[in-house]
């Protein structure tokens, strides 16, 4: 595991690029650990402050530290990424796999099922939940939501490797061992899918957390948590680009874009690590 | 003939059970969900006038009526699905008493308009630069091509309209950022209106061309520069084909196949893309009439909004794999 790491930061300027990205983000998400302050208060600071030295990333009109008010942002938007893409990993490896190995019937239902969420648009269903449940749709809620939807994809992609694993050696090995069709899958498929899941994790990271901004914006989710989108939603709402008070949406807007450029960096080049034909046109052989 | 019947049964099959699953997820989210309909349009109302008791206790019945939330929960499904299948998904609060239908189809040809156009341009731009970049993998041009859509490429649709937004709102202002057309000139097939309407639709086009364009780069880049090291193109270029005919027929016309697949699976995403566009450029479109629809508590409006949005959807998805054959002889003969 260590030396996959090393090979790919030495050969691969991505990987290191969206590693240093996402790395900076994540210290400083961290940070919001050592807040001073509650973020989700109001007028505990002077309101309008440009970027100074005393407060790093000026405050908004609502008297909030924006330093401290991302930085809670960030880590609450993180996590909630993270929330719906090992939700998701678990449905797309359990049914990836179950129907990659057991072909059938089975494969044929879930694949009906599979592609039957890949057509159905998610974002008007998200509106639609935001409608009926008002603000008793917190972001659990939401991630569990957007799970359900999450993971169809990648269990097509995870089943195409499944199906090629189900005819070599080692399984029928296990089965006639007497492993349990539970044990097999486990045991002995998922450690060669685990870098599918590695990449497609930060895929679904990305598109959770941009439909948590485009929801937030909008002001269709808790406005009052603070996430990447409800900060947006709360420049918008004051007209912080009218008013002249550029840095509350500018710098937010920076650090956007470094998070999803790197998260996106990562999943691409770990894309390219699992191809072994690029790998090794990348390492000069 | 008769292979090509049996995928498009198939497939067929598919659409309906597509929009048989969205629809009734839609009616159980709104069936299951602690709110009632009707309160909470007649929280709407009373907060807005002072109602008497006894006008409040008739709307609450012809409401009720209206939903039809006083029978069982078999026979609401029941009605629902007539209604859909008549078309007729009530009156419009927001618009009283405009059908939630009419209002749909009226901003319907915004949306479409700017999605088809805004997805074939994508489609067709992306694949040829990521297609010839793929081949000419030297090439300075689409080196530095690459990298810029791969940049734009992960951000949300929402950040990249904005950032349109405050440079031709704010820096450079010379494309107008709101509406569909302009305040003086009538809606009818006459010039200044379709320029006016071609001018409008402009930025929010560019914002989903912008976003779109880095994935089908990349994806089809990767595809050509696979195809290249294959035998048979370097056959074909050493028996003298000419570059045109080696690049068109035998490198892209063999990648685009995945293409076509790729492009049934994003319709759903660029579908959201352009609602949340609509909504940053005001577009009068689809996307518009869901948040307004939303923020009104017009309940029938924002059900038919959906169930056209899952249709429709479902629906070009269906086209887009229809096409696929065409493509793909392997799929006529199978």
């Amino acid at each position: 595991m260590f030396s996959v790491f090393r090979d790919l930061v030495r050969y691969n300027i991505e990987f290191t690029i969206g590693l240093i990205l996402v790395g900076i983000m994540v210290v400083f998400a961290g940070l919001s650990f050592f807040a001073p302050m509650d973020p989700s208060l109001i007028y505990m600071a002077p309101p309008d402050q440009p970027p100074s030295t005393q407060y790093w990333f000026g405050t908004n009109s609502r008297g909030q530290e924006l330093f401290w008010q991302l930085s809670a942002a960030f880590k609450n938007s993180l996590q909630f990424g993270i929330t719906v893409a090992v939700l998701s990993r678990i449905i797309s490896i359990t049914v990836g796999l179950a129907a990659g190995y057991l072909g059938g019937w089975v494969d044929r239902v879930l694949m009906f099922v599979n592609d039957i969420f890949v057509a159905v648009p998610i974002f008007p269903i998200l509106v639609l939940f935001y409608f009926v449940l008002r603000n008793n749709m917190d972001s659990f809620t939401m991630a569990l939501i957007l799970a359900c939807f999450g993971w169809p994809f990648d269990a097509r992609l995870i089943r195409s490797v499944a199906l090629g694993l189900k005819h070599r050696e080692f399984t029928r090995h296990a089965v006639f061992a007497g492993m349990s069709t539970r044990k097999v899958l486990v045991e002995e498929h998922l450690p060669y899918v685990m870098p599918i899941v590695f990449a497609t994790f930060m895929n679904n990271m990305l598109w959770s957390i941009g439909m948590e901004v485009t929801l937030a914006v909008l002001g269709f989710t808790n406005i009052n948590n603070p996430t990447i989108g409800t900060v947006l939603y709360w420049a918008n709402s004051h007209s912080a680009m009218v008013v002249g008070v550029w840095w509350w949406l500018v710098i937010p807007v920076i650090l956007i874009v470094m998070t999803f450029l790197g998260l996106f960096l990562l999943a691409m080049s770990m894309n390219e690590y699992i191809d072994p034909r690029s790998r090794l046109r990348r390492m000069g052989a | 003939m008769h292979s090509y019947l049996w995928f498009a049964g198939k497939r067929l099959l598919q659409l309906i059970a597509v929009i048989f699953f969205g629809v009734s997820a839609m009616f159980f989210v709104t069936y299951l969900s602690p709110i009632d309909p009707v309160e909470q349009v007649l929280g709407r109302l009373a907060s807005r006038s002072n109602l008497s008791p006894d006008a409040i206790a008739s709307t609450r019945e012809a409401l009720t009526a209206m939903f039809g939330t006083d029978q069982p929960m078999m026979a609401q499904y029941f009605n629902f699905w007539m209604r859909v299948l008549r078309g007729d998904l009530g009156a419009s609060l927001m618009a009283f008493p405009t059908p939630a239908m009419e209002l749909v189809m009226r901003s319907m040809p915004w949306t479409l308009g700017l999605l088809l156009t805004s997805t074939f341009i994508t489609f067709v731009i992306g694949n040829v630069m990521g297609g010839l970049a793929g081949y000419f993998q030297n090439n300075r041009f689409f080196k530095a091509f690459g990298i810029l859509a791969m940049g734009l490429q992960p951000i949300p649709y929402y950040i990249v309209a904005f950032i349109i937004l405050i440079i031709f709102g704010f820096l450079w202002p010379v494309l107008p950022i709101s509406g569909g057309f302009a305040m003086d000139v009538r809606p009818s097939w006459t010039l200044p209106f379709i320029l006016s309407v071609l001018q409008h639709s402009l930025l929010p086009a560019f914002s989903l061309v912008l976003v779109g364009l880095g994935g089908w780069f990349i994806g089809m880049r990767a595809l050509v520069s696979n195809i290249v090291t294959e035998d048979y193109v370097t056959y074909a270029e050493l028996a003298g084909v000419k570059r045109n005919t080696v690049v068109g027929s035998y490198v892209m016309r063999n990648a685009l196949v995945p293409q076509i697949t790729a492009l049934a699976m994003v319709i759903g995403g660029v579908f959201s893309g352009t609602i949340i566009t609509e909504q940053v450029f005001n577009y009068p479109g689809m996307g518009s009439l869901l948040v307004d629809a939303v923020n009104a508590g017009d309940y029938s409006t924002v059900l038919a909004v959906c169930t056209v949005s899952i249709t429709a959807v479902a629906t070009a998805i269906f086209i887009v794999d229809m096409l696929h054959p065409l493509l793909d002889p392997r799929v006529r003969a199978e």
